[in-house]
């Protein structure tokens, strides 16, 4: 059973603008798949839809073979938003532990977990430290850790690392990969960098805007486990390249007005 | 992605005595500042024989230093201390005040959580919110004693409620507020974990909500003391500062410095309220530093 089956999802939001139009996707579990795309070409949207954090115009989303909205409230997704959304009165421990909260773990149950999370995206020691005491960085590795603390079976990551420098994100983009790796959980991931898309996923999903839609799908081979390394192999260059002129490509099929791209 | 670099206790220590320092200094001068300029207004305009705004002597204006002399003499032939007395009627008023306080916060979170919910509660309810606002206190007081008193409710409840009265509006529009201010994301967050509304607002909106909360609630904790000082008159209690100032008024052109004692008492009882409220503020709210005002 695919993990997730969008078919025929259109968005219109009230104004007009068409976001998305006749999105078909199926993504099977342990795929790492990103969205990329020019502003304005839907894939946050997509994104959110996929959560149950907006509701499409039309269309079906079938996650784990509930609707959205039953895979929500069944909490079988994890979120990474481009800023860390970390409640600033609780400290990392509590952040992470919060879903778990929320879950009605117990706290013995939740003490082991944070210790696990805290393991695995490596911030042993600043269990009782406040967010604002952390680097963007570290800041968005807590909420990594708290998007993964429930063993979500849905990894949803919207340009989680859009914000960083571009050496915290290339380690972070390694470390996620190790953590996918060990976690085996199925990932969406928005991004705007061709080479981060290239490097993380198993399949790349090229959106292009006006309306927002998939213009192509490109397979992504490069083997694994993918370390700093592969970023210096040629499958990888031609892969970036791949997905560049496919990006173009869909960029040239329009050139309407700008008006719609202050949207998202 | 170094961490920040942790400041070593010592440091800390010596940095804290230095602000401490500093700060005490700060007081003295400005407390000192306002001493020579009451002081010197006084000398120069009975110097000079100048009567414009207003004429200046003993009574008008009487030194700093009778008034707080005041405090050590017998409030009246055979009385006790001046500052005695005024003691025990600061801790009357500061009961009435704290429990009207108390009573007011409570109250004005409840009236804030309501609307926050619900845009109809919000239409509905806070027109009335406002409009309690606008009516005057002296109206207001004596039916509260009233209908208190018909229920055989001791008189300092009644004035309580006055207090309170005066004390739950800010904290209602600023609950109000605070809880609309939870970051968009964080409430979508909660969304994906599918919390119910009852742990999006204890979880969530409450905190974000709480340096709003605790600006009106530092409002406020000087507002009910005024608000029981004076509630006391329409409920005619005599043993507040309410009841001692409206005494030392008709005592005023004999002796200004008694009304003068009382309201630097007064003064310092609102301080103390407001000093509460800070401690308390710096107990529970643990924000970045950006949201801490």
């Amino acid at each position: 059973m695919s993990v997730v089956d969008v078919s025929g999802v259109s968005k219109t939001f009230t104004g007009g603008t068409n976001a998305l139009q006749g999105i078909e996707l199926t993504i099977e579990p342990g795929e790492f798949v990103s969205l990329i795309g020019p502003s304005g070409c839907g894939k946050s949207t997509l994104l959110r839809i996929m959560g149950d954090l907006i509701e499409p115009s039309s269309g079906d989303v079938v996650v784990n073979g509930k609707t959205a909205r039953r895979a929500r409230i069944d909490r079988d997704y994890g979120i990474v938003f481009q800023d860390p959304v970390l409640y600033d009165w609780r400290t990392v421990a509590k952040n992470i532990a919060l879903p778990l909260e929320l879950a009605g773990w117990d706290r013995r149950r939740r003490a082991a977990r944070i210790r696990d999370m805290l393991n695995l995206v490596e911030l042993n020691g600043f269990a009782d430290h406040h967010p604002w005491q952390l680097s963007g960085g570290m800041q968005q590795r807590v909420s990594i850790a708290r998007a993964l603390s429930f063993d979500p079976a849905l990894l949803l990551m919207d340009e989680p690392f859009g914000a960083l420098d571009e050496m915290t994100r290339e380690r972070l983009n390694n470390q996620l990969l190790e953590i996918w790796a060990r976690s085996g959980s199925t990932v969406v991931f928005v991004t705007h960098s061709i080479a981060e898309a290239v490097f993380l996923s198993t399949r790349v999903v090229i959106m292009s805007p006006r309306p927002g839609r998939i213009s192509s799908v490109i397979p992504n081979d490069l083997p694994q486990p993918r370390t700093a390394a592969t970023r210096e192999e040629p499958r990888f260059f031609e892969l970036v390249t791949q997905v560049r002129d496919a990006l173009h490509l869909g960029a040239d099929v329009d050139r309407q007005p700008e008006a719609a791209e202050a949207r998202l | 992605m170094s961490a920040i670099a942790v400041e070593r206790p010592r440091e800390r220590y010596v940095e804290g005595v230095k602000r401490g320092t500093g700060r005490v200094a700060l007081f003295v001068v400005v407390l000192g500042s306002l001493w020579g300029l009451w002081e010197g207004y006084r000398s120069l305009w009975i110097h000079q024989g100048w009567t414009w705004p207003f004429v200046v002597d003993n009574t008008t204006m009487p030194h700093i230093h009778d008034i707080f002399a005041a405090l050590g003499r017998p409030s009246q032939t055979g009385g006790p201390l001046l500052g005695t007395l005024l003691w025990h009627a600061a801790l009357f008023t500061a009961k009435e005040a704290a429990v009207g306080f108390a009573l007011g916060a409570v109250v004005g979170f409840a009236l804030g959580v309501l609307p926050a919910h619900s845009k109809l509660a919000q239409r509905g309810l806070l027109p009335y919110v406002v409009a309690s606002q606008t009516v005057p206190i002296l109206a207001i007081a004596p039916i509260v004693v009233i209908y208190l008193g018909s229920l055989q409710v001791t008189a300092w409840v009644s004035v309580a409620v006055i207090a309170a009265y005066l004390t739950f509006f800010p904290v209602t529009i600023s609950t109000l507020r605070g809880l609309t201010s939870a970051d968009r994301r964080a409430l979508e967050l909660m969304r994906s974990y599918a919390t119910g509304p009852w742990q999006v607002l204890w979880k969530l909106r409450v905190p974000s909500a709480l340096p709003y909360i605790f600006t009106a609630l530092k409002v406020s904790a000087t507002a009910s003391v005024v608000g029981a000082i004076i509630g006391e008159a329409p409920s005619s209690i005599q043993n507040g500062l309410g009841g001692e100032i409206v005494v030392f008024n008709q005592y005023y052109t004999l002796d200004p410095t008694k009304l003068w004692a009382t309201n630097v008492v007064a003064a310092l009882l609102g301080i103390i309220f407001f000093l509460v409220v800070v401690v308390a503020e710096k107990l529970v709210v643990r924000r970045a530093p950006e949201h801490v005002a």
